[in-house]
């Protein structure tokens, strides 16, 4: 027992003393995670607001007028060419002065006061569905009146993202990508490379086992892996007042699984390359492209097509995006972790056993 | 003395080709055993089945007492082994790759430390410990790998190609410690393809094809394999050494030539040869006894196999 404790945590020093004397790799790791943060906090927001709009009013009375400020009273949309003229909305919108065009009908106010529904028109780029989807759903509640058939008053609130920031959104997603670059990195970097070197031979000369040689990787890695985590939290609560409202162990003890998980993946990648080259390709396209579009960081889940949706599912990532909004955003506790963990570590188990396999048939010729 | 290296009709076949094929030896404490061939001819398969790397197709051999195919943990705790392709972490330094290897091999703390330190001065490499491992020249590398392999007292070292790619001088100071590594009682069962290297071997063995073909001393390879004798000319026109009755090959040797006749060959020694030479216009000819070499055995019994 003492020996293997002593050949596990020689393998982990080692492969600090590689981190350490790879200052690059380092700063990469440590850098990283803040300027992604910083690029999708600021930058790529998906939030709209400030859509050029076109008004043509052609009513011009103090309904109408007052129609017109309620659309661009808020951040949403901006009066970008007042007094336009109909036959002016379709080049604009062509030329992308404008994204959207609000037109109202001359007789606004007459069928208003009549107490019939007023002919508004809004015209939204669809070319950018996003903004148009945004701006649709904006106008549609300004413009349609309380239900008068039901006795009911909506009061829609936004829970746990009040704003619908973008930052606080998507920082569980960036978890879920900077914990998969980690498992590249030590895909591709130590495992195929010890292959690639010819050190993986050694390695096996030495009385070190094969799970030793995998734990004590794992170490350095994993350390590395927890305190992006930190990072990301610590300056997503500082920059973009992420709300943590759930407890900070549950985010490490679910983030430790997810590592684990893609670990596993990686070793089996490495194993079956034994390149780095192809290592550190295939786990870009099988770990990185599925945290970023399968995993519910930008895309939701269910909106894509079953094939999708199950593949989605056997993945880590999504499950860890789940379980970072459901600890970080809802602040709820261990019992809404027990699915996301139960299909990580089915999914660790798979991998580890089919690696393992792979690993011990190989080594031995 | 009980065989330290035991090895019994050995085989490893890949599909249809034998890498090695039914091979049997045994091995002494302390010996230095060389094991030589062309590349491809079954060393390295050799080796690395005896290291517990690879398990033989057929047959056994026991390394240290340790079955190879049986207890393969037990021989790796046994044996230290230097492989061909790599050696040391070339980013990492001198000591943190010793460090790591004592710990590989269960050597930690105060056991660790000594083992490390103790290497470091072997390879006389305690003033240079922390910079990086590849900066340092590869003979000096190789005698770092050298202290490395054999941190945890093996029984038995185990070296492929050790002195592929690094220079005269450093070749020589790396056999300087493996004949010290041995003079301590370790067994050193090294493979190279310098067969100069290989008259530092108590015995040799040799590879063709992965049959091996000849095993002894390399005195006694020499007297049972190479036929007739060698005489050094200088001062000589090769056309007229090629005249030389009973000759057998002229081939050049530094500035002079090295000549081989037939053991039945009518000038029976060097000073006969001389006059020979002398008579036929050589005025300045000077002839020396030269030995056979391993080289001369080597081409006999691979001329042979073909």
């Amino acid at each position: 027992m003492k020996a293997r404790l002593t050949r596990i945590a020689a393998m982990a020093h080692k492969e600090l003393a590689h981190i350490r004397r790879d200052p690059q790799m380092l700063a990469l790791a440590l850098a990283l995670p803040l300027v992604l943060l910083l690029l999708f906090g600021y930058a790529l927001s998906f939030d709209v607001d400030h859509i050029p709009l076109a008004v043509v009013d052609q009513d011009q009375t103090a309904e109408s007028r007052a129609l017109v400020r309620a659309f661009t009273a808020g951040d949403l949309f901006v009066d970008a060419q007042r007094g336009a003229v109909v036959e002016d909305v379709l080049p604009a919108l062509r030329r992308g002065d404008v994204r959207a065009a609000l037109v109202i009908d001359d007789q606004y106010a007459r069928h208003l006061a009549r107490g019939e529904p007023a002919p508004v028109q809004l015209l939204v780029d669809g070319a950018d569905n996003n903004t148009a989807a945004v701006a649709m759903g904006y106008a549609g509640a300004l413009a349609s009146p309380p239900p008068a058939h039901l006795p009911v008053t909506l009061h829609a609130r936004a829970l746990f993202n009040p704003g619908l920031r973008s930052a606080v959104f998507i920082l569980p997603g960036l978890i879920v990508f900077l914990l998969v670059m980690i498992a590249v990195m030590l895909t591709s970097l130590t495992v195929a490379g010890e292959f690639e070197r010819g050190s993986m031979e050694q390695l096996f000369a030495t009385p070190i086992k094969r799970i030793e040689i995998v734990l004590g990787k794992l170490i350095p890695y994993f350390a590395l892996g927890l305190l992006q985590v930190l990072l990301v939290v610590t300056a997503g609560v500082a920059l973009f007042g992420l709300p943590v409202r759930g407890s900070l162990a549950l985010v490490g003890g679910i983030s430790s699984l997810f590592i684990l998980a893609n670990l596993a993946q990686g070793l089996l990648i490495s194993v079956i390359t034994r390149n780095q080259m192809i290592a550190s390709q295939t786990a870009v396209l099988s770990t990185l492209l599925p945290a970023l579009l399968l995993s519910g960081f930008v895309f939701p889940i269910a909106n894509m097509p079953l094939p999708l949706q199950i593949i989605a599912r056997i993945f880590p990532a999504s499950h860890l995006v789940d379980a970072l909004r459901a600890v970080l955003l809802r602040g709820n506790g261990v019992e809404a972790l027990l699915r996301p963990a139960a299909a990580m570590a089915a999914f660790f188990v798979v991998m580890i056993v089919i690696a393992t396999r792979k690993f011990k048939r190989e080594a031995t010729g | 003395m009980t065989p330290v290296i035991e090895v019994e009709s050995l085989t490893r076949k890949y599909g249809d080709f034998t890498a090695v094929d039914a091979v049997r030896f045994t091995v002494a404490p302390g010996e230095i055993f060389g094991y030589l061939g062309a590349n491809g001819a079954g060393k390295s398969t050799t080796i690395r089945m005896l290291c517990g790397l690879l398990k033989p197709t057929s047959g056994r051999a026991t390394v240290a007492g340790k079955d190879i195919a049986r207890d393969p943990r037990g021989v790796k705790r046994a044996i230290g082994y230097m492989s061909q392709k790599f050696s040391l972490y070339l980013d990492l330094s001198p000591w943190e790759n010793l460090t790591f290897f004592a710990g590989a091999q269960g050597l930690g703390g105060k056991k660790g430390r000594a083992a490390v330190a103790e290497a470091l001065e072997r390879a006389e490499l305690t003033d240079r410990a922390h910079g990086r491992t590849g900066a340092l020249p590869g003979g000096v590398r190789q005698r770092l790998a050298l202290a490395s392999a054999r941190l945890h007292r093996p029984a038995v070292l185990f070296l492929d190609e050790p002195t592929a790619g690094v220079s005269p001088d450093a070749r020589r100071a790396f056999w300087r410690d493996i004949r010290a590594v041995a003079a301590e009682g370790t067994t050193v069962f090294v493979t190279t393809h310098h067969l100069d290297e290989a008259e530092f071997c108590a015995r040799v063995g040799l590879m063709v094809d992965g049959k091996l073909v000849a095993l002894d001393t390399p005195d006694a390879l020499k007297a049972a394999h190479v036929p007739g004798r060698f005489e050094t000319v200088e001062g000589a026109p090769k056309t007229l050494l090629a005249q030389i009755p009973g000759v057998q090959a002229v081939e050049p040797f530094g500035l002079r030539w090295r000549v081989s006749l037939a053991d039945d060959a009518p000038l029976a020694d060097a000073a006969a040869l001389s006059g020979w030479l002398v008579d036929h216009g050589a005025h300045t000819a000077k002839v020396e006894r030269a030995d056979p070499t391993l080289e001369d055995v080597f081409l006999a019994l691979v001329g042979g196999a073909q």
